[in-house]
């Protein structure tokens, strides 16, 4: 019985292998280069690709209800290139915000509510989001435009940036990534909404039968999974200085794949919040790991996740089928 | 003119043919749109002989739509046995990585090496799905996501450009006045229509999509013929992407055959497949490409730009989506069969 | 005995064609074990699932301690204090036992789930039942008797008065059976009113106080265990009075002369489904299965077939030892089958008459040798023909004819493939009274002509008039074979209610 306690549970063990990837992946490339293990790659890491964990936490959720959200990169584009917009057009840029965040909420309640009422499957749903939002960006606005406002070049960037040296400062983009994650794993774990959610991606007949109500659920799933697009969008506004209709393309996909990495399954019902930001900073060091090698080039990056991608997918099924 | 005389009477004809076959909608929605183009654009008919080549409109578009259709015939099967492969556009541009690799070795080892690679990654697909039983999206997102990675890795991060006559026909070429594509694609529908309905593949696809569980009972081979489908499905990728580097005369990694694979869905879908397999469409299919191509042209010649042009295709995702739905099409039959007041709601399924 | 706990009076649901519940009245008492009996159809389940919310009723009155209930969800019967169990485990498998015991009803401090407070309560909802479990377990991990017990402990957590156990044995062995009814025990002492439905005879003698039993939608009768004999039990269950029974006369039957073995087993098994098995299958003849639901029937046809793999024993074709692994093996041999849910796993609703007549038979001569389109239509002809099949031609779909008529196109795509086994599980199953007399008719002219026939069938009556010796099964093993003037209704009930076949 006691043994049996320490035994991590299995479900927890995708999450442990992801973090030994981790932390082996650091170490090889403190080993490997000069300044690889300074502070400032550290910060780098986590404020570059702020925006990619902000979108992969709503993602996890649509992924732990037992659906998928292709219209992640799409949202985070559009909602670039409005906030740009707005503030283009003299808007103050809280309401600009505002107003984005807004958006991507209502745009998912939109496609949550079009595949629970019409019980119609989520891949076509989003594919259809996708290719609206990334349209309506370029009706916005058709080429990149960049954000001129004091609010984004000084209070942005060096009001609400924690300096921890004189040449170094912890963006907000890295406290935003963090407390979006914290905020998910509490959602998901404390919270009932958070437990429905996974109750429908492991069994969604079951958790019908057990009461759970079904239809609010899955469409504040894909509220909250248009939100945390939005916000990613902001926060990439944040990051770039500007909004451009044809960028974050393929981005869900990384979303997606952060989430797996992280130790969530494709199919619902298992995964951990904490493991898709593990994943997103695989990501990313994979990505900073091929920029220091520097003869090594970026396609290596999708390869590499790719190959990781495999190696998940594989893990999960094999642990599923031994269960059957 | 004489292209009212072939294109119209060719429509009504089929139209005729297919009055109660699921090809009607979309050929009526194509009909719908020439027309509508007809009227209001301008130069949309107009066909000149140049060079003894075909020049038009109406020619682009078909030599536009031919990836997608190739694309459409192997995602067709596909989807038929309940599946999907989102990998083809990554497939697409791998083929025409290796084929631009291989250009200047010959011209008869580059096409093999470009059509060789793509029957692989339909392979590694088939494969995830059949032997290690992986749900379809999942099995072939990995090589979605990796796919463009492995051709940048093949063509070195280059765009590699190459000249050689034969490689350039491929995409540009005129065969008897037109485009040598639409050969191609001629040529590829006979092949598949001859493999599916020549032989036993066809009922099984659509046994095996209609009922997993009955095929099963009746000794179907389900899992070789599920591999055999995302074969081909890489094999008419690989065909799509030559094509694609062939138009461009270079192998461009980052763009060819992009966001292609949900065309390809989205086409079969229009073409009267449902996504949740059984009986599929083979010529509804093509018609559904043509469809979607003509969409794109007609709202280019009206000055909606490419990038705003997914909008519209948006609207038909969803529309379709909306029309295959069971809970909706339960509704709509109960309106029409009761007065809406005495309509109960919907209730065991 | 205490005051009724869960009274129905009148309970009626009608589907589309069917009443399926016909002013049913049930009553249930605190402190009591009440096993619902009844075959197939019976309206045991549908009776269930209007008590529980599932089916909304059409007609009757539902009251819990006196208070009328009309649950419209799991949910709202649950809060009137019905709760159910289901056959299959009916909870989400990746979250822990003590999440599902507390799904739903997590208490919270400022919107946190209090997981200290879920964890002590799933650990007395268990304690209840006198168990001792790991609550962070993830119940996937768990075995399914113990899922069964979790269950059990999520239904009786909140305060419940009526407990429905549907089924709930149908996946355990003995040990996890006498273990759930030392919970169900408990339970009942404690005073709630337990629901218990199950096809296994010697449980429900073993377990329950009374019993209800239900026949095609309507009550036959609420009886005293102890003054319901099982010969008795079994006579209302399948719709004959006992001295009916008795007073059936053997029918003279072709003295048919015994053909030469086809197929034997030898110890034959797969754990949970069947118990080691010898059965010898003879050219000319109708071997009838016989059994309850659940007595493993199906289970056997599976085996032959090659669509469950053995655990032990042999399968022997003309004395050769034989394995399938798979359907297309025992086709090649020479085998058939027509499934038991013809809707799930024989027709291909969306495909013609014509492909999924010739689909068994082009499996075999495999993917590449098309059979020619005019062979095709000659198959559907005459088999048309032959077997009386109304469509309104080969290119209709099969999803647009009758039962019936679905069944013989069925027959027919085995037919095609010129079989000299067939395995009938449940032909007549929900099929019109001409069909299923059209189908007794070809069997026999089938048998004639040299087929070794497996005829599954819970109706005792149709087969003991269709079948030339009868292997009775309860508890996935075989209790008797009836051979000669032994082939009766009588002897088969006798057999079924584990009685001396006299």
């Amino acid at each position: 019985m006691n043994l049996a306690k320490l035994r991590p549970s299995a479900q927890i063990l995708p999450v442990l292998a992801s973090l030994g990837v981790l932390i082996l992946l650091y170490a090889g490339g403190c080993v490997a280069f000069e300044n690889f293990g300074s502070l400032r790659v550290l910060i780098n890491l986590f404020g570059d690709n702020a925006f990619l964990g902000v979108a992969a936490v709503g993602a996890t959720f649509v992924i732990l209800s037992g659906g998928i959200d292709l219209s992640v990169g799409a949202v985070v584009a559009f909602t670039g290139v409005l906030i740009a917009s707005l503030i283009g057009h003299g808007q103050p840029p809280l309401l600009a915000i505002g107003l984005a965040l807004a958006f991507g909420a209502g745009f998912g309640a939109l496609m949550g509510a079009l595949i629970h009422l019409y019980a119609l499957p989520p891949f076509l749903v989003t594919l259809g989001g996708m290719f609206l939002a990334r349209g309506l960006s370029f009706m916005v606005h058709p080429e990149s435009l960049s954000i001129d406002h004091p609010f984004y070049g000084e209070f942005i960037s060096q009001t609400l940036s924690v300096p921890v040296s004189r040449r170094l400062a912890i963006p907000f983009t890295a406290f935003a990534l963090l407390a979006v994650v914290l905020a998910g794993a509490a959602l998901a774990r404390w919270s009932r909404f958070g437990r429905n959610v996974l109750a429908i991606g492991s069994s969604e007949s079951s958790a019908r039968l057990m009461g759970v109500p079904i239809g609010s659920t899955k469409i504040l799933v894909y509220t909250l999974g248009g939100f945390l697009s939005a916000l990613g969008g902001v926060v990439a506004t944040f990051y770039m200085q500007s909004g451009n209709p044809a960028s974050f393309v393929g981005l869900e996909l990384d979303a997606i794949a952060a989430a797996v990495i992280g130790g969530t399954l494709l199919r619902g019902g298992v995964g951990y919040i904490p493991g898709t930001l593990v994943g997103v900073l695989i990501l990313g060091l994979i990505q900073t790991l091929v920029i220091f090698q520097g003869t090594l080039n970026s396609w290596w990056t999708r390869i590499a996740v790719g190959g990781l991608l495999f190696v998940f997918i594989v893990l999960q099924q094999l642990t599923a089928r031994r269960r059957e | 003119m004489i292209v009212d005389l072939i294109v119209w009477p060719t429509l009504a004809a089929l139209l005729w043919v297919n009055r109660r076959r699921p090809l009607l909608w979309p050929l009526l929605a194509l009909a719908l749109l020439l027309l509508f183009n007809r009227v209001f654009t301008p130069g949309f008919f107009v066909l000149e002989i140049r060079d003894g080549r075909l020049y038009g409109t109406l020619v682009d578009v078909l030599n536009q739509g031919s990836k997608v259709m190739l694309l459409a015939l192997g995602m067709t099967l596909v989807i038929a046995t309940g599946g999907v492969d989102l990998s083809v556009g990554a497939t697409m541009a791998i083929a025409g990585a290796v084929m631009a690799r291989l250009a200047d070795v010959s011209v008869p080892v580059a096409l093999g090496g470009g059509l060789g690679v793509a029957l692989l990654a339909g392979a590694w697909n088939g494969l995830l799905v059949s032997a290690f039983r992986i749900q379809p999206i999942i099995a072939t997102l990995i090589l979605m996501v990796a796919g463009r990675g492995v051709a940048q890795l093949v063509t070195d991060g280059q765009i590699i450009n190459f000249e050689q006559p034969a490689l350039v026909y491929l995409g540009n070429g005129a065969l008897l006045g037109l485009p040598f594509t639409l050969a191609l694609v001629l040529g590829m529908f006979v092949l598949t229509a001859l493999l599916v309905r020549r032989t036993a593949l066809g009922l099984f696809i659509e046994a095996i999509g209609d009922n997993e569980t009955a095929a099963r009972f009746t000794g179907l081979p389900a899992r070789p013929v599920k591999f055999l489908v995302y074969v081909f499905a890489g094999l008419c990728a690989g065909l799509a992407g030559l094509v694609a580097a062939s138009n461009i005369k270079s192998a461009d990694a980052n763009h060819i055959g992009l966001y292609l694979e949900l065309d390809a869905i989205l086409t079969v879908v229009v073409g009267g497949t449902a996504l949740t397999g059984g009986r599929f469409q083979l010529a509804g299919s093509l018609v559904g490409a043509l469809l979607i191509q003509t969409l794109g042209t007609t709202l280019y010649a009206r000055n909606v730009g490419a990038d705003v042009a997914t909008v519209p295709k948006a609207i038909v995702i969803l529309a379709v989506c909306l029309l295959q739905s069971p809970v909706l099409r339960a509704k709509l039959a109960g309106l029409r069969r009761r007065p809406p007041a005495a309509a109960t709601k919907e209730g065991t399924v | 005995m205490s005051a009724p706990a869960l009274v129905c009076r009148g309970l009626t649901k009608r589907f589309p064609g069917v009443v399926a519940l016909d002013g049913v009245d049930f009553c249930a008492r605190g402190g009591e074990v009440h096993a619902l009996m009844g075959e197939n159809g019976a309206g045991k389940s549908t009776l269930i699932k209007a008590l529980t919310g599932v089916h909304p009723r059409d007609a009757g009155e539902a009251e819990v301690d006196g208070r009328p209930v009309h649950p419209r969800s799991p949910r709202e019967a649950e809060a009137a204090g019905i709760s159910t169990v289901y056959q299959e485990v009916n909870l989400i498998p990746d979250l822990s036992v003590a999440e599902n015991i507390c799904l739903g009803r997590q208490r919270t401090r400022f919107g946190f789930i209090r997981w200290g407070d879920a964890r002590a309560r799933a650990r007395s909802a268990l304690a209840r039942l006198g168990l001792e479990l790991d609550v962070d377990r993830t119940l996937s991990e768990c075995s399914i008797a113990v899922q069964q017990l979790v269950a059990i402990a999520r239904a009786t957590d909140i305060d419940a008065r009526v407990l429905i156990l549907d089924e709930p044995t149908s996946s355990l062995d003995a040990g996890e059976v006498a273990q759930l009814f030392t919970v169900v025990r408990r339970l009942r002492d404690q005073g709630l009113a337990i629901v218990f439905v199950s096809h296994f005879l010697d449980q429900v003698y073993a377990l329950a106080d009374r019993i209800t039993v239900l026949r095609n939608g309507r009550l036959v009768g609420e009886f005293p265990v102890a003054e319901l004999p099982r010969l008795q039990l079994v006579a209302h269950m399948m719709g004959r009075s006992v001295d009916e029974v008795e007073a059936l006369r053997h029918r003279e039957r072709p003295a048919a002369a015994p053909g030469e073995p086809l197929l034997s087993t030898h110890g034959l098994a797969r754990r949970h489904a069947v118990l080691p098995l010898d059965l010898e299958l003879r050219r000319g003849e109708v071997l009838g299965l016989g059994g309850l639901l659940g007595s493993g029937r199906t289970e056997v046809a599976r085996l032959l077939f090659g669509l469950d793999r053995a655990d032990a024993g042999e399968t022997r074709l003309e004395g050769r030892k034989v394995e399938f692994h798979s359907p297309a093996d025992a086709m090649r041999a020479g085998l058939a089958l027509t499934p038991e849910d013809r809707k799930t796993q024989a027709i291909l609703p969306n495909l013609t008459v014509r492909e999924n007549l010739v689909v068994a038979l082009q499996a075999r001569r495999g993917l590449w040798k098309q059979i020619p389109r005019a062979e095709q239509d000659r198959l559907v002809a005459d088999f048309t023909r032959a077997l009386g099949i109304k469509t309104s031609g080969p290119e209709q779909l099969i999803r647009n004819l009758s039962g019936g008529n679905q069944q013989k196109v069925i027959l027919a795509r085995w037919l095609a493939t010129e079989p000299r086994l067939l395995i009938l599980d449940e032909p007549t199953r929900g099929i019109d009274v001409g069909a299923q007399a059209d189908i007794e008719r070809l069997l026999a002219k089938l048998r004639d002509q040299g087929l070794a026939i497996v005829f599954i069938c819970a109706d005792t009556a149709e087969l003991s008039r269709n079948s030339q010796r009868i292997a009775v099964l309860r508890d996935h093993a075989k209790v008797a074979e009836l051979t000669g003037a032994d082939v009766n209704e009588q002897a088969v009930m006798r057999a079924i209610a584990r009685e001396a076949a006299a």
